[in-house]
Formats: structure tokens, sequence, C-alpha cells
């Protein structure tokens, strides 16, 4: 057990690094000077030269890597290019944001499938079809158009719930319950949003699992000392199917994470997803760097949960 | 007609997704014979901007899906629009299904370091965000239909490779392989004409829902401004713009969504269909 735990932390970190790594050389092989970008076209090149001692950009690539490596070791991101806001205090804001957003819609999502998973398991083939069809489109519609249909819906045509940010503008002078109440408001289209497009993943992944476990020899043994339907569906059928969902919970992470980043972008969520938006497109190199890293350490942490709990949930794989 | 594709076609799901696909990429194939427009035609903006579905403008022309802010008929920007999204998702497919063949054959025919290598690698390529690194090649380079196919490709292998990998490691220990062996087949001899052969099924249930994926991708890396460039017609570029005019023209937002949704439906219905046939034939 420890030793599997070590070596999962191990390749943990290797990811990561391997992340940071992937994004500088990413980032270095691009065409166009940050210099450029930065001093603007009517820069001298002694300008230009005098920005890249700054940035450090006339240092051997290895070095400057290493530098950034240990930098952020000791907390320092670098400030951003185009806000010139120190990029730590930047994203220590924005990944609470993330990580809320997504463990609602995951926790939900899965919540959902399993739901509609057990409806499909006990109801009659004609459920069976009908829920199947629902949770295929689910599956394959596009997070960042569902969230325009979603605002077309719910804020243009029905004028229920904002569209945009995390909080209204008053946020800040409202009285306790009515400020958790604009929060919830705000929160309530991006988790919708997340949550049904993965309950179609969920729903079809659990109903697969329930369906496998049914011919196994202790479903019949179950049925046949006369326990009751909904008794061998949730104790006896469920348990065994929630193994593999667990592990799929942690590998869906990082799909969840991408849908994230467009259902941030498009409500104007304050999370890591847009900060990495905005430095992408504005080429602000620093912001990227750690957005990427952010993102990377978000969705192994993840992982690494979801092993723990498949554990937590299935003997057999601590004890293996 | 071979008895495995009439069995397929028994199954609902897979004439569905068939039948869909099909369609599809007929009406992309044949857009200049189905719609009546060029899907870049700007006439008078005025006269012709925001028409309703199935209604006529002022100049007396017909749009089956309306048109959007400049007058430009949904219906022509969908079907041409089609050809872009339909050809990318097959081709950065392809690629990935040729990368995923390639090393996950490899890994599984080299024991020792070479293998463990190969799938260090793949499992380190599954387990970085896909989305992260799709953003920093189309956002950074300047965007193109190339760049867009060759980087879904290239992000898209991995569970392809994993996959193969894992059915080759099980035909590797198949008779007709240790038969081969013993009558002195090279390692590459056996990959190519003993392993390859037997994993095509695999690799099609991956491929089709591959697809899906893919086009879904570049449809969001449009929808951004990363991928197709206007005034070309994408399907995520169309709902990008179709966005800016929900509340007075919701119609050029929803038709390339419901096109998108249709075909990944279609994609992962053959998918489902040719898997549990795989499953049912063992």
């Amino acid at each position: 057990m420890l030793a599997r735990a070590v070596f999962r932390l191990s390749a943990s970190v290797a990811i990561v690094l391997g992340v940071v790594v992937l994004t500088f050389v990413l980032l270095r092989l691009a065409p166009g000077d940050p210099a450029v970008h930065l001093a603007g076209p009517a820069a001298t090149p002694e300008q230009l030269d005098a920005v890249r001692t700054t940035l450090g950009l006339d240092r051997p690539l290895p070095l400057q890597l290493s530098g950034w490596l240990g930098r952020a070791l000791r907390g320092d991101w670098g400030v951003s290019l185009s806000t010139g806001r120190p990029v730590g205090a930047m994203l220590a804001a924005a990944w609470p944001w993330t990580a809320l957003l997504v463990t609602l819609s995951l926790g939900l999502s899965y919540l959902a499938g399993i739901l509609i998973a057990l409806v499909q398991a006990r109801g009659t083939p004609r459920t069976d079809t009908l829920l199947s069809v629902l949770s295929v489109s689910l599956f394959a519609v596009p997070g960042y158009w569902l969230a325009i249909l979603l605002v077309w819906l719910f804020t243009y045509e029905l004028r229920w719930l904002p569209a945009f940010g995390a909080a209204g503008l008053d946020a800040d002078f409202l009285a306790p319950l009515p400020q958790l109440l604009d929060r919830l408001r705000h929160l309530f289209l991006p988790v919708l949003t997340l949550t049904l497009i993965g309950a179609g993943g969920a729903a079809r992944f659990v109903r697969g699992a329930l369906f496998d476990a049914r011919t196994e020899p202790f479903i019949a043994a179950a049925e046949a000392r006369g326990l009751s339907e909904s008794r061998v569906l949730v104790r006896h059928l469920l348990r065994q199917a929630i193994g593999p969902v667990v592990t799929l919970l942690g590998l869906s992470l990082p799909a969840l994470f991408s849908g994230a980043v467009f259902v941030e972008g498009i409500f104007a969520w304050p999370g890591v997803g847009q900060v990495l938006l905005r430095g992408v497109q504005s080429r602000d190199y620093p912001v990227v760097m750690a957005a990427a890293t952010v993102s990377a350490i978000l969705v192994v942490i993840g992982t690494l949960l979801a092993d723990l709990l498949r554990a937590w949930v299935d003997p057999r794989v601590r004890h293996a | 007609m071979p008895e495995s594709s009439r069995r397929l076609l028994a199954d609902p799901r897979a004439r569905t997704g068939a039948i869909i696909l099909i369609l599809l990429i007929g009406l992309a194939a044949g857009a200049p014979l189905v719609s009546p427009s060029d899907p870049l035609a700007q006439g008078n903006v005025v006269a012709t901007r925001f028409v309703a579905p199935l209604s006529y403008d002022a100049t007396g022309a017909f749009h089956l899906l309306g048109t959007d802010r400049f007058g430009r008929d949904v219906w022509a920007r969908l079907v041409y629009g089609g050809r872009v999204s339909l050809a990318t998702g097959f081709l950065a497919t392809f690629i990935a299904v040729l990368l995923g063949l390639l090393i996950g054959t490899l890994a599984g025919v080299s024991r020792g370091l070479t293998g463990r290598v190969l799938l260090a690698g793949t499992d380190f390529a599954l387990a970085v965000p896909r989305l992260v690194l799709l953003l920093l090649l189309a956002a950074l380079w300047p965007p193109s239909g190339v760049l867009v196919v060759v980087v879904l490709g290239l992000t898209g292998w991995m569970s392809i490779a994993r996959l193969v990998h894992g059915e080759a490691i099980t035909l590797m220990a198949r008779p007709f392989v240790l038969a081969a062996r013993s009558l002195g087949a090279s390692t590459g001899r056996i990959a190519l004409r003993h392993l390859v052969p037997n994993l095509w099924t695999p690799v099609t249930v991956a491929a089709a829902l591959g697809v899906g994926n893919a086009i879904t991708l570049e449809a969001g890396l449009s929808f951004l401004g990363l991928g197709v460039q206007p005034p070309a017609p994408s399907w995520g570029g169309m709902i990008a713009s179709g966005r800016d005019t929900l509340v007075n023209a919701p119609w050029v937002a929803l038709a390339p969504g419901v096109a998108l949704v249709l075909t990944v439906v279609a994609c992962t219905l053959l998918g489902d269909a040719i898997r549990d046939q795989i499953a049912g034939g063992r």
C-alpha cells in the first residue's frame, strides 16, 4: 500500500513537471517575440534588448526553465505582462472558483447519472431505450453551446438568472442571506451546464457497469433468497458497479476541466480556465505558464483523490 | 454485403448512426447542390438580415433556416461549414489512429525498456489536460485548418494506443502468433501480418468515438476564434457569432449546435453498436 502510494505520488509530480516543461517549450517554440509584443512596434533594438534582459529571455532556455521552476517553488510566479499584477495572486484568487465549480458539477453529474442508470436497470426496455437516447444526446452536446442555450432561456427569455460573473455588482453591500442567494444564483447556470453534460457520460457508463454486473452469480443468489428487487439493485448490483464508476470519476476530471474552461469563458466565471484563456489570447507568458501548471495540479490531485476513494469503497483494491 | 456488416445493421443503433452520418456527409459533400445560395454572399444586408427560418426576405429569396446578421443564408453556411467540421474530424482521427496503432503495437511487441517507455509516455500524454495543449498550440501559432487537424491528431492518439496495446498483449499470447514466432517470423512481420489485421475492430470503435470528439473540439476552437477563420463558414464559428444575436435571432446559434449534436450522437451510436457486436461475437 505504501509503495503504491509513493509510486502514485512521484508519478503525479512527474506529470506536473512534464506539463511545465511542455508548456515552456511550446511557448518558446511559438512564432512571435514576447519582447516585441510588450515593447510595441515602435521600439528600438536597444529597447528590445533591454526588455529581453528584464524578462530573462536572453539567457539559455534550460537556465530560464530552471529559474522559473525555482522561483515557482518559492511561490514567486512572476508578474502578468498584460495587467502587471502578480500571477501568484491572480491564480490564488482563481483556483477556488474552479475547484468549486468542478467538484460541485462532478458530484451532481454522477448522482444524476447513477439515478438515471438505476431507473434504466429497473424499468421496462422502453424506458431503458428512451433514457439511453437521452444520455447519448446529453453526452454529445458541446458545453459551450449548451451554456449559450441556457443563457438564452434563463436570462433572455425567462429573465430569472444572471448570465455573467460569480457575484452581482452590489454583492458586497448585501446582508449575509441575500448575499448567499446572489452567489447561488450566479453559480446555478455554470453548474447546470457542466452537470447536464457530465450526467450523460456518467449514466452511460454506470448503466454499462450495472448491466455487466447483472450476470454475476451472486445476483442470482440474492434473487433466489427472495430479496426485494430494489434491495438487490442497490445493495448488490450498485455496490459491485461502483468500483469502476469511481475510477471513471478520476479519469473524467481532465475532460470536465476542459469543459470548465469553455464554461468559465462564457459565464465570465473568475476561475483558472478564464485566466488561461485570457493569458493565451494575449500571449501573457507568465500567466500561461502558471495557469497550465495549476490546471495540471488540480487534475492530478483530483485523480489521486479518486484513487483513494476507490480504495475506500472497494477493499479488494486496498489489499491488492 | 459481408455477414458482419449485415449483423451490425440489425442493431437499430448502428442503423440510426449510419443513416445520420451518411445524410450529413451527403449534405456536406453535395453542398452546392442542396444549398441555393453562396455561404459568403452578403447582398442588401438591411433587407436580408435576421430573416426567420422558413420565410422569404425582402428580395423574395426563401431561407430554410433564416439568415444571420449579415443576411447570409444559415442553411448554406450550415452545409458548407459541415464540410470543414466533418473533414477536420475524419482527418484528425485518421492521424490519431495511425499514431495510436503504431505506438500501441510497438509497445505490445517490444518487451523490456522500449515497451515500458512507450507505455509510460502514453500514460503521461493521457494525463495532460488536452484542452490546455490545444489552446497553447492553436493560440500561439497562426490559426489555420491544417494546424487544427494536426493538433487534434497529435493530442488524440493516446486512448487508441492504450486500447491497441491491451489487445496486442493478449494477441501475442495466442497460438497463431506463437506458431509464427516459432517458424522464425521477425517481430516486424508478426506486428504487421498477425497483429494489425486483428486490431481493426477495436480501433474502429475508438475511431468512431474519436471522430465525434474531434469534431466537437474543432468547433470549440473555432468558437474561440482559434480554428477556422471568418468569413469561412464553420459550425463553431457560427455558434460564436450566433451568441451575439441570441435575443433577436436564436436560430443562428441553434442550427449548427443541433448539427454538432447529431454528428456526435451518430458516431457514438455506431461505436456502441460495433463494440457490443465484438463483445457478443467472442
